[in-house]
């Protein structure tokens, strides 16, 4: 579907047009460039650029139009009605919304989950059952498709709901580009957005500016893991500023990764400890036990998609005492063999008992060999 | 006059015979060398005329020839020193000939005609024997070392003179020099029992020495990891002789050998990570064996696996599999052995620390990832997580000795000969999966086990068959005659695969 107006599409081009010079100001100011708010006279005064004000004086929709159908992306202008009324409560909403996918989907009604890219295996292991839970539930996962919290809160998603991914390049390019197979997957289920055009490359300002639009078309935003500088607070802030919920997944306080989160919840941010905690801010505590069971038929995924639970599972109850004795340690922290055995006798019967709780699904093993608590246990 | 005395040129770690055949006419004064020979062989003139003179015996002052046959072949190496100066001896009339019929000739010379000690000793007497020669001349620091080749009469002597007196029949045979054999060797440097605050690894570590399986060792700078694997070869069973024959005959021939007898140790080679593929698999213009082959029955210690060449452990892949390395040159083709247990250590990202204090940004973990997850750790059996230990480990953790470890590994190493004659395979590690499924008695409920861990997450087909062997090798060490579910169960912590691709991204 393209409902666009010429002025909407000329706007996002002449803001591709002067990628450059906002890139320039970006690194000069560090901050995010308030220029996505101006006018396009303005932009054009402050920018001097002869060539932009060339081509936009020249431009044509046409061509903007028929490179869209050729790559096959849907696109609304903030003129329809059609437009995500999430973003219309932006000071800046973008001019056109590139959409690969489900444009149902951009209802705001999710729940944004964002993090660090390189997160540690508890931060991976949260995001991804935060992510299977909330799906499981019928809730739309909105994230960044960026490396680690991102790619893991869509990969949870993936497996028993929808999900949305905004993007800080064209909605028709994958990034990073390793993130291809996860692109395909969301635009074929979920849904793919951007606001800029087809084929954009990055661009560092383009990544805070993305994450307004993470927030915006979601009901709240969940901070997995991420240091004191992260982008994933830039998401929090934008959440905040449009009266969103903000929550934050509470770690080690020696961990770097939860440093983010924590200051978060220093400031006022919600604990999330569940999935569960997560529906209660978005429809009310105590509803979520009527909506955790959603209907299997709609959300499709069988048995596991229905109710998001507290994590860690408690342990079932046919555990002897023995597994459930090792269980703890590993709840604890201590997940790999060195740790969990001093006796060298004892080392064929922990490994054991470790291979069973695997197979059990009771606990989950992570790079680096070492074992940590699954969070999903089914 | 001419003559003619046989030495043996060493060509990778096999020797070639080669015939020395020298020519004297009259005509100008003049010293020629030909047959392919190398700097080393041509500089041997001048040693040769020096030691033959100061040795008290005539130089003749004629047109000498000498000829190293067959021409093909390159000859490298100063042992042909001596060779050459018994060839021109015996054919200015100082010798007889026939004396030399049955005699190998190899040594270095001093000029004052002292004879040095040689590389490849023992290379050289298996030579001998193998072209069915009776005796073998050579310098008496390396007489011990060839008499470890039975049927050889091994002519140990120390200076030209007395090389000569001992062809003439002239002084008795030389006896061999009292050295001890080497044969177990003094393992008291390294052992298992210093390893402290690891308890809990030693089980691991166990298994991959009982199954020879090849073994990762990750986890952060400083927790021990090298520690333990300098001691991995003490955990082995003793060299049997014909392998102590093996390693001493590579050793000797570049020279790491310095004893007198076999090498008693298993051999341990850590080479650094800036070394080049032919450095560790073998090669080089005249090509040399690599340190693949220099830990041959012993142990390969890569240390920082990530850090290494990609394409030096893309070499390492086939060697690991065939057990040889086939070097081609131009001229040659040669084989090395490489029956080595390979251990790689690595930390579990680039800034070392991992987990919560890791400062590594997401390309720089990305990048040691691939690196790790190349298709050299495919050919890894066991992964093993070394921590920091906590104090009080460190203090009231002791390993076992490496004499109690050595006794249960070489009880499964008996169980899997036993289990494996009449196959190629020599230990768990080297079982194909048809092995696997024929000899390795897997128990129906072992194989559900492991498919319940397939649906659950995608194990590979080659990671299963390696889960299979491990618990083969830990049903080993358990005494059990069949695979359980349980010692599956134990296998799958030793596993290498990593967590799934799509969530470390």
């Amino acid at each position: 579907m393209i409902d666009t107006c010429a002025d909407c599409l000329r706007r996002t081009e002449l803001i591709a047009w002067l990628a450059g010079r906002i890139e320039h100001e970006w690194r000069l100011r560090c901050g995010r460039p308030q220029l996505l708010a101006l006018p396009d006279t303005e932009l054009l005064r402050w920018a001097k650029d002869p060539d932009a004000e060339r081509r936009y004086s020249a431009f044509a929709a046409g061509f903007a139009i028929d490179r869209l159908v050729a790559t096959g992306l849907g696109a609304v202008c903030r003129c329809s009605p059609a437009y995500p009324a999430g973003l219309r409560e932006l000071c800046d909403p973008p001019a056109v919304i590139h959409i690969a996918g489900d444009p149902a989907l951009l209802a705001a009604d999710g729940v944004a989950l964002v993090g660090a890219r390189n997160p540690t295996p508890y931060g991976l292991e949260i995001a991804r059952a935060l992510g299977r839970a909330l799906g499981a539930a019928g809730v739309t996962v909105v994230s960044g498709m960026a490396m680690g919290v991102d790619s893991a809160a869509h990969a949870g998603a993936l497996e028993a709901g929808r999900t949305v991914a905004v993007l800080a390049t064209g909605a028709d390019r994958p990034y990073p580009a390793r993130a291809r197979t996860l692109h395909r997957r969301i635009a074929e289920t979920g849904c793919v957005v951007s606001e800029l055009p087809p084929g954009f490359a990055p661009r560092r300002w383009a990544f805070p500016a993305r994450n307004r639009l993470i927030a915006a078309l979601s009901a709240g935003t969940v901070v997995v893991e991420g240091g004191e500088r992260s982008g994933s607070l830039i998401t929090a802030d934008f959440a905040a500023e449009l009266g969103r919920f903000v929550g934050a997944v509470p770690g080690p306080v020696t961990s770097r990764m939860s440093a983010g989160p924590h200051a978060l919840l220093k400031a006022g941010a919600e604990v999330i400890r569940s999935a569960e905690d997560t529906l209660d801010l978005l429809h009310g505590a105590g509803a979520a036990g009527g909506l955790g069971v959603a209907d299997p038929v709609v959300v499709g995924k069988g048995p596991r998609a229905l109710a998001p639970r507290p994590e860690p599972a408690p342990p079932p109850p046919d555990l002897p005492p023995g597994l459930r004795r090792l269980l703890d340690e590993v709840e604890r922290g201590r997940g790999s063999l060195a740790e969990l055995v001093s006796d060298p006798e004892r080392g064929f019967a922990v490994s054991r008992d470790l291979g069973e709780l695997e197979l059990r699904g009771l606990i989950r093993r992570v790079s680096g060999g070492r074992y940590i608590r699954s969070a999903d246990a089914a | 006059m001419l003559s003619q005395v046989t030495s043996f040129a060493i060509d990778g770690v096999e020797t070639r015979r080669v015939t020395v055949e020298a020519d004297i006419r009259l005509g100008l004064p003049a010293f020629n060398v030909v047959g392919l020979a190398d700097k080393s062989v041509r500089e041997a003139r001048e040693r040769v005329r020096a030691a033959i003179t100061n040795s008290g015996f005539e130089f003749p002052q004629k047109r000498i020839t000498v000829n190293l046959a067959p021409a093909y072949l390159r000859k490298e190496g100063p042992h042909f020193d001596l060779t050459l100066a018994i060839a021109v001896l015996a054919a200015s009339g100082q010798i007889e000939s026939d004396r030399l019929r049955d005699c190998a000739v190899a040594g270095e010379l001093a000029l004052d005609g002292t004879l040095r000690a040689i590389r490849g000793a023992l290379a050289l007497a298996e030579g001998a024997r193998h072209h069915g020669l009776g005796r073998l001349l050579l310098p008496s620091a390396r007489a011990r070392e060839a008499a470890l080749v039975p049927d050889l009469e091994v002519l140990g002597v120390t200076t030209l003179q007395h090389a000569v007196e001992v062809l003439r029949g002239s002084a008795p045979t030389p006896e061999l020099p009292d050295a001890p054999l080497g044969a177990a060797g003094d393992r008291d440097d390294f052992d298992l029992a210093d390893v402290r605050g690891h308890n809990g690894l030693v089980a691991q570590i166990e298994v991959a020495v009982a199954g020879g399986h090849h073994l990762f060792l990750q986890g952060p700078p400083g927790t021990g990891k090298t520690m333990i694997a300098r001691r991995l070869p003490t955990l082995l069973p003793p060299l049997s002789e014909s392998e102590a024959v093996e390693v001493t005959k590579i050793h000797s021939i570049v020279g790491l050998h310095q004893g007198d007898g076999l090498v008693g140790e298993r051999p341990f080679r850590s080479p650094h990570h800036l070394i080049s593929p032919s450095g560790l698999v073998g090669g080089g213009a005249t090509p040399r064996p690599g340190e693949i082959t220099l830990a041959h029955r012993g142990v390969l210690f890569l240390d920082e696996l990530s850090e290494f060449n990609r394409a030096a452990l893309e070499a390492l892949r086939q060697p690991l599999e065939d057990g040889r390395v086939v070097v081609v040159r131009a001229q040659r083709v040669l084989t090395f052995p490489t029956g080595c247990m390979l251990v790689a250590a690595s930390n579990p990202c680039p800034c070392g620390d991992g987990g919560d204090r890791c400062r590594c940004s997401a390309p720089e973990l990305a990048r040691h990832q691939r690196r790790l997850s190349g298709p050299l750790l495919d050919r890894i059996d066991i992964s093993v997580t070394v921590p920091r230990p906590t104090a009080a480990k460190l203090r009231d953790e002791r390993a076992p000795t490496s004499a109690e470890v050595r006794a249960r590994v070489a009880a499964a190493r008996a169980r899997q000969v036993l289990r494996l004659r009449g196959t190629p395979a020599t230990c768990n590690a080297h079982m194909t999966a048809a092995m696997l499924r024929e000899l390795a008695q897997i128990t129906p409920s072992a194989r559900r086990r492991l498919f319940e861990l397939h649906d659950s997450e995608g194990l590979s087909a080659r990671g299963h068959h390696r889960v299979l062997r491990v618990a083969r090798t830990i049903a080993d060490l358990q005494e059990s005659r069949e695979v359980g579910p349980e010692h599956v169960q134990a296998a799958l912590i030793l596993r290498t695969d990593a967590a799934p691709a799509a969530l470390a991204a």
